[in-house]
């Protein structure tokens, strides 16, 4: 297929339709509104449905309806959306069904601004909803990549049974580039047999539930759903390496951010300096070995992290560098994209530090 | 020998959870048996809610999906949008309903989702011990209002039949009660109702019905049955409230 040029929002919709989603269920907010709007044109055309829910509530309850019929099903939202979202994650969770939920991040708390930010990150990786649970959380750094990760999310929701999070940011949303949209590998799905579908009077009845009443029943099956957790960490975790071969200085990046990093390691090597950035694609599971592996590297002295946030991220890269290098910080919130100048400004800064 | 009655293969074999004289369990087999008599129990997807009857995916014997509180309705329209053919109804408390899922049921009916609604009203909390509901009648006694429902502090009872009668999108809604034989056929009739529509494709039916907790209103199931009568029904008279035929 050729290449189309694509917003965002739009282009995270085209791939959620051409892996096979059915079912969405939407609810306006800034900056995601063309996600809703271009489900409402399109999955029709494609023999799905759209559904415009009375809130973010309403819509992921709606999910966690059409996932327990086994469908494949998706809804979005952005920041204080997300929030209103989590009780209903918590349940798709601890019901264990399969689906994909889209965060374009703008800035917080509260109504914050629409300007975009990744100040959701804890809220994405470290539960957001209540309970013992974890999402598997893609972080996509370009239009391509989040069409990539998009059609993928679906396989990887079914086959793991557990919601799948895209988390972009209002730049990855509103940004046009060109796509393309390939398949993912073909993964071998288990029959979702345990779908509410009416029991057709020739099986037992099937039953989508979060509540274990007995403490020993849940805990069995907390334990088997981490049992689970393992194996996504094993088989799943993705990153980047980006010039890091010989670095000293290694950046912490994800998403938008990553890319204006990218822009400033590129300028530094023609100046001369060598500095590498980790991008972790997964940021749950997050990438802790090879943070530890170039942690352990003699060559290695120092780690940056770089968000549009106060500093979320840099928890799960401190885990990873274990205290044997130490970590620095730079971050832009509140709607405030960090430019080229002020990360080389800082790198700079860090590289003096290293070299002193 | 005859055999006069029997219980209904709508229903599993579980033991209710339900305290003595609490009327869930007639609700139950009445939505049960309408379930069997029209045929469409094993197409039948039920939703159940947080509440006393939070346990109904243990009894009634067809796939059930069990809500978080008060999303009942938007879970069953995820289910009926993926499953258009398939009977989908919800069984709800009014804490649930009438509380916390207020704007859920709101919406589905205003969407006209060809659901079924079981919306049981016990003018209380009775899953988490007694508390105030907005069913709670003006004066009655419980656990958050010790000294009865007082409107200057606590507000009206809602009378959720009749606010979704006002709504275009809703098909049928009637408010029937089980305090004795011939209600209780009543009850079954307009339950077996709200179940034809959906399967004629008409639209969003609830049908609320008026229930006792003996235990939380600290009466006897006797006593809990009149006090229905006289006092529960005086504000939520019972009727139809919404027909379109």
């Amino acid at each position: 297929m050729k290449k189309v040029l694509m917003k965002g929002n739009e282009a995270i919709s085209e791939a959620a339709i051409q892996a096979g989603c059915k079912f969405f269920f939407g609810y306006p907010i800034t900056p995601q509104n063309e996600i809703p709007a271009y489900m409402a044109k399109h999955l029709p055309k494609a023999g799905g449905r759209y559904t415009q829910a009375e809130s973010e509530i309403a819509a992921i309850n709606m999910v966690y309806g059409a996932a327990g019929c086994g469908a494949r099903v998706m809804t979005s939202s952005s920041s204080p959306g997300m929030s209103l979202k989590q009780e209903g994650i918590s349940y798709l969770a601890g019901a264990q069904l399969p689906c994909v939920i889209v965060n374009i991040m703008r800035s917080g708390p509260g109504l914050g601004g629409i300007l975009p930010a990744q100040s959701d990150y804890f809220q994405a990786v470290k539960g957001g909803g209540h309970g013992d649970y974890n999402l598997i959380v893609y972080a996509p750094s370009t239009v391509q990549e989040a069409v990539t990760l998009t059609m993928e999310a679906f396989d990887v929701a079914d086959l793991y049974l557990t919601p799948v999070m895209i988390l972009g940011d209002g730049i990855l949303g509103q940004v046009m580039e060109p796509v393309e949209f390939i398949p993912p590998k073909k993964r071998k799905l288990p029959k979702k047999t345990w779908a509410t579908t009416g029991n057709d009077g020739s099986r037992p009845n099937n039953l989508i539930n979060s509540l274990y009443i007995e403490a020993d029943v849940l805990y069995e099956r907390t334990l088997a759903q981490y049992k689970k957790y393992d194996l996504i960490k094993e088989k799943e975790t993705r990153y980047e390496l980006y010039n890091t071969a010989d670095a000293e200085v290694i950046i912490a990046a994800y998403g938008s951010t990553a890319r204006i990093v990218k822009s400033v390691i590129d300028g530094l090597l023609e100046e001369g300096i060598r500095i590498g950035l980790i991008r972790p694609i997964t940021v749950w599971p997050f990438p802790y070995t090879i943070f530890e592996e170039y942690a352990s590297s003699d060559k290695v002295k120092k780690f940056l992290t770089i968000e549009m946030s106060m500093g979320q991220m840099i928890e799960d890269v401190k885990l990873g560098v274990n205290g044997k290098k130490p970590v620095d910080f730079f971050g832009r919130t509140g709607g405030k994209i960090p430019t080229y100048d002020e990360i080389k400004g800082k790198v700079i800064e860090v590289i003096r530090e290293v070299t002193a | 020998m005859k055999t006069v009655f029997e219980k209904t293969k709508g229903l599993t074999d579980k033991t209710f959870h339900y305290c003595p004289g609490c009327t869930h369990g007639i609700v139950h087999r009445l939505v049960a048996e309408s379930l069997v008599e029209l045929n469409v129990l094993d197409k039948a997807i039920g939703v159940a809610p947080v509440g006393c009857s939070v346990f109904a995916y243990e009894y009634f014997n067809c796939d059930m999906q069990q809500a978080s509180h008060g999303r009942a309705p938007a879970v069953a329209t995820g289910i009926k949008r993926v499953l258009p053919d398939s009977i989908v109804f919800t069984y709800q408390g009014d804490g649930d309903l009438a509380s916390i899922g207020s704007a859920e049921i709101m919406h589905a009916a205003a969407r006209g989702e060809n659901i079924t609604v079981i919306y049981v009203n016990n003018a209380i909390f009775g899953m988490t011990g007694g508390q105030m509901a907005p069913t709670t009648l003006i004066g009655q006694v419980t656990t958050t209002s010790p000294n009865g429902r007082d409107p200057l502090t606590d507000g009206y009872p809602i009378n959720m039949s009749e606010m979704l009668a006002q709504l275009i999108g809703s098909t049928y809604i009637e408010r029937v009660s089980i305090t004795n034989v011939k209600n209780v056929k009543h009850a079954k009739k307009a339950i077996k109702k709200a179940f034809e529509n959906q399967i004629n494709n008409k639209g969003f039916s609830m049908i609320e019905i008026l229930s006792t907790c003996p235990t939380n209103w600290g009466m006897t199931p006797l006593d809990s049955l009149k006090w229905l009568d006289e006092k529960m029904q005086s504000v939520f008279p019972l009727g139809v409230f919404k027909e379109v035929k």
